[in-house]
């Protein structure tokens, strides 16, 4: 019998290997953007996964609604990624330190 | 039962295509394990009866956004080698967090239940219920704000993806229309008056 604790708990494995793609990918800005969709796709999952347990169909509107910001977000990441690579012909993290950040 | 099994296979597949993206050597098969990462949580919103979001979430993701990733990772030319620099450095540090991190959900969720009475089962749909249609009712009713402003952040990302990508170069021959409008008669024409040839 499948509970809401699995799918919680699914969706928390997701997260920590996506946090810890971030540690370990930290130069590479493509992968870095990758584990940011994989972080959405565990928020989602929960979302989903409340909004059928508690019988309330608005948590899939809020899925819907992050499905559209991360698809906005991902094509300027990848546009910004683009430039990026046209000035300094690299896209490691390290380089772009012109902001002393 | 089915249904047991088919979480576990699904989410075991889900799990080891998700520490493929984070693992995989080339970009390009780690953007191919995101694929199947959607693809695995597809299904597993399917047995969750969201029917409509599994769909759009093959559409969207598999079909739009993934294929803007692999268009972009091959038109760079990326030096994976130095990219993959202190991978092995960070592996444990990443590892120790993600492991905390599992185990204590794990422990919030699976032991202590959130602090609550979770229902153990899921409450049965109507008859004749349509996900498509529950989720169209509250996003054309209590959510038409938000649905036109997420219409809004698209048109929005569009118009900078394009502003962004857009070179200006110079030293070729363009058509500039608001030139071509702004031109007038006088700054176009010259009249000469030719006096007519007398005949000899």
């Amino acid at each position: 019998m499948i509970t809401l604790p699995h799918f919680l708990v699914l969706s928390g494995i997701l997260f920590s290997i996506a946090v810890a793609g971030i540690f370990l990918n930290r130069k590479n800005v493509i992968v870095l953007l990758m584990c940011i969709e994989l972080m959405l796709l565990a928020v989602n999952f929960n979302f989903v996964a409340f909004s059928r347990w508690w019988g309330d169909v608005a948590g899939q509107a809020f899925v819907f609604f992050i499905l559209t910001v991360a698809a906005a977000e991902s094509a300027i990441g990848l546009a910004i990624l683009v430039v990026l690579f046209r000035e300094r012909k690299s896209i490691n993290v390290e380089n772009l330190d012109t902001m002393r950040g | 039962m089915l249904t047991t099994l088919l979480f576990y296979v699904f989410a075991t597949i889900l799990v080891g295509s998700a520490a493929g993206v984070v693992l995989s050597r080339n970009p390009v098969r780690a953007a191919l394990f995101l694929v199947l990462a959607f693809f695995e949580s597809s299904v597993l919103w399917l047995l969750l009866d969201a029917e409509f979001l599994g769909l759009v979430l093959v559409l969207v993701y598999v079909g739009a956004v993934m294929v803007l990733f692999l268009f972009v990772i091959m038109m760079l030319d990326i030096n994976v080698a130095q990219l993959r620099e202190g991978f092995t450095k960070h592996a444990p540090l990443g590892a120790l967090v993600a492991g905390l991190m599992i185990a204590e959900i794990v422990y919030v969720v699976w032991v202590r239940h959130l602090g609550m009475n979770l229902p153990t089962s899921a409450p049965p749909l109507p008859v004749n219920y349509s996900n498509t249609h529950q989720l169209g009712q509250i996003l054309y009713t209590d959510y038409m704000l938000p649905f036109q402003l997420a219409a809004i952040v698209l048109l929005i990302a569009i118009v900078a993806a394009i502003a962004l990508t857009m070179r200006h170069r110079t030293g070729f021959k363009k058509q500039d229309v608001s030139a071509q409008v702004a031109r007038r008669r006088e700054e176009a024409v010259r009249i000469v008056k030719v006096d007519a040839e007398k005949a000899s």
